[in-house]
């Protein structure tokens, strides 16, 4: 090779890793700007009272979104329970039984759903839990919920635990641990950080989601700690004062937005920091 | 008093429809060393993965025969009790991450659900370290986890967690294949020390390993048993061509 085209692979080298630099840099603008946007006119309107208070009615000062944060907690919880333990058990049966036909379909449908449109587990749910209860309520949003989190847990346990080396489990085979056992003690807590860190991803993914809640917990003005009653969320009372037209839900909106991204933007942080802590290293 | 411990009768080992080892008939005597010496592919591991029954934990897996833990017979038993009779330390060494060096040892206890009372986990805790030669060095570093021990030293908390169950046999199925000289012949020497409690059986393909270590070898070739024999007879004087070609080397 001559030095020319050494040199000019050299240049070749240094502007792709140049290119590479800042597209990764652009790829972050637009977040940079939801951001900006949301601190710049959402903040002003954080206070204690906003956390603390109920809507007001149009034309009243001031007004808070406590029913919206309650209720977002509500749904999370209603949605947690059953798609951890599903989520899991799936996760599990998928990773020991690859290459089963019952594991192939089990896969499929893992994949469908989770690709399903939030909007059509939303009708989903209507049709299940909010017309044979006769009305909207926060069972019928969490489930939409959980259906949107059972896929994303199934698929963080299955390939946690693929990752996890074969020789552990037979290790404790071989001592003479039944499997359920060994399942429950060897293999899960070996796979804890990266199933924990599927379930705080997902609860952060669904604690945003507008779609599915539209026509299953509906929203609500008041507080509301009745698992079958309508509640009010985040991002439904957004997406109602967004679309309304007076300023000051306006302002509401932004500043429910700010909480709620917060407590994503928190929430993430948390599972980084954690995944770190619970690490097993083999 | 001469006995045996472990006995094969007709015992095949299948992987859906490929049979790995064939009609074996091996007679595996009490608190000697048995090498079982063959060929990579000869179904040594196949065969004492069916000694203790995680052949069977393979999908498509299935055994044919009969194998004998003293009078009983293993596939009679509950397979948990036969792995807690008969123990087994791996190629890798594998002690579980999340515990801590104590822990590991008594991991048999633990997993199981046996409570233990203090006295007794560190009771057994220090007896079978001290058995796998490994007290000495972790006796301060209990409460630390197994994981950062080195390989050698891990491969013996492997050992002391496979001996704190008590078993009667101890499987090793290539225990020094992933460690260095220096940590296999620590291993070799512990095998010799193991025998007069835990009858130790040594799954090799390095006939100097089990010239070194062990009193008895079975020669596997394609998953038959061509020869079985006291080592230095079979060692020095073979009778079968294909222990010959494999000693001195034709193939392996």
């Amino acid at each position: 090779m001559t030095r020319r085209t050494s040199k000019l692979r050299i240049t070749k080298d240094r502007g792709f890793k140049t290119l590479v630099i800042c597209l990764s840099f652009l790829s972050m603008v637009p977040l940079l700007l939801i951001l900006y946007y949301i601190i710049k006119n959402g903040l002003p309107a954080l206070n204690w009272d906003f956390f603390k208070d109920l809507p007001r009615p149009v034309g009243e000062k001031g007004g808070g979104i406590a029913n919206a944060i309650i209720g977002s907690c509500i749904l999370v919880v209603i949605a947690s329970q059953p798609s951890i333990i599903l989520g899991i058990a799936a996760g599990i049966f998928l990773s020991d039984h690859k290459g089963s036909r019952v594991a192939y379909w089990v896969g499929l449908a893992v994949d469908v759903l989770q690709g399903t449109p939030s909007i059509i587990i939303g009708i989903i749910a209507y049709l299940w839990v909010v017309i044979p209860m006769g009305g909207f309520s926060a069972l019928s949003g969490g489930i939409a919920l959980g259906l949107m989190m059972l896929p994303m847990i199934i698929k963080a346990t299955e390939e946690t635990l693929n990752l996890i080396p074969a020789s552990l489990k037979e290790a404790s085979l071989a001592l003479g641990v039944p499997y359920y056992r060994t399942i429950l003690k060897v293999v899960l807590p070996a796979g804890v950080s990266g199933i924990m860190t599927g379930v705080l991803i997902s609860i952060a993914r669904v604690g945003g989601e507008t779609a599915p809640l539209l026509f299953t917990a509906f929203g609500n003005a008041f507080m509301n700690w009745n698992a079958t009653k309508p509640v009010n969320a985040l991002p439904l009372l957004i997406y109602n004062y967004a679309t309304s037209p007076y300023p000051e839900w306006h302002r509401v909106a932004w500043g429910a937005s700010c909480v709620l991204v917060g407590l994503v933007f928190t929430l993430n942080i948390f599972v980084r920091i954690m995944t770190r802590r619970w690490k097993v290293t083999f | 008093m001469e006995s045996d411990v472990l006995k094969t009768a007709d015992l095949s080992a299948y992987y859906g429809n490929n049979r790995v080892v064939t009609n074996m008939n091996l007679v595996v005597p009490q608190e000697k060393i048995t090498a079982i010496m063959g060929p990579s592919g000869c179904g040594k591991s196949t065969l004492v993965r069916c000694f203790n029954r995680m052949h069977e934990l393979t999908p498509g897996a299935k055994i044919e025969g009969k194998v004998f833990l003293r009078e009983d017979d293993i596939y009679d038993m509950d397979p948990i009790t036969v792995r807690t009779r008969i123990g087994m330390v791996f190629q890798r060494p594998n002690p579980f991450p999340m515990m801590t060096i104590g822990d590991n040892v008594i991991a048999g206890y633990k997993l199981n659900g046996v409570k233990l009372s203090r006295s007794e986990s560190e009771e057994i805790v220090e007896v079978s370290l001290k058995k796998a030669a490994l007290w000495d060095e972790v006796k301060d570093h209990l409460n630390r986890r197994g994981t950062f021990l080195s390989g050698g030293q891990q491969q013996r908390l492997c050992i002391a967690r496979a001996l704190a169950v008590k078993p009667d046999v101890l499987l090793f199925d290539e225990p020094t294949s992933a460690l260095d000289p220096k940590a296999a012949s620590h291993i070799e020497g512990l095998m010799t020390a193991l025998k007069e409690k835990v009858t130790p059986i040594l799954v090799t393909h390095n006939i100097a390993q089990a010239g070194r270590v062990s009193d008895f070898i079975a020669f596997l070739y394609l998953g038959e048993l061509i020869e079985f024999g006291p080592k230095g007879q079979l060692l020095t004087t073979p009778k079968d061509r294909r222990t010959e070609d494999f000693l001195t080397g034709k193939f392996g």
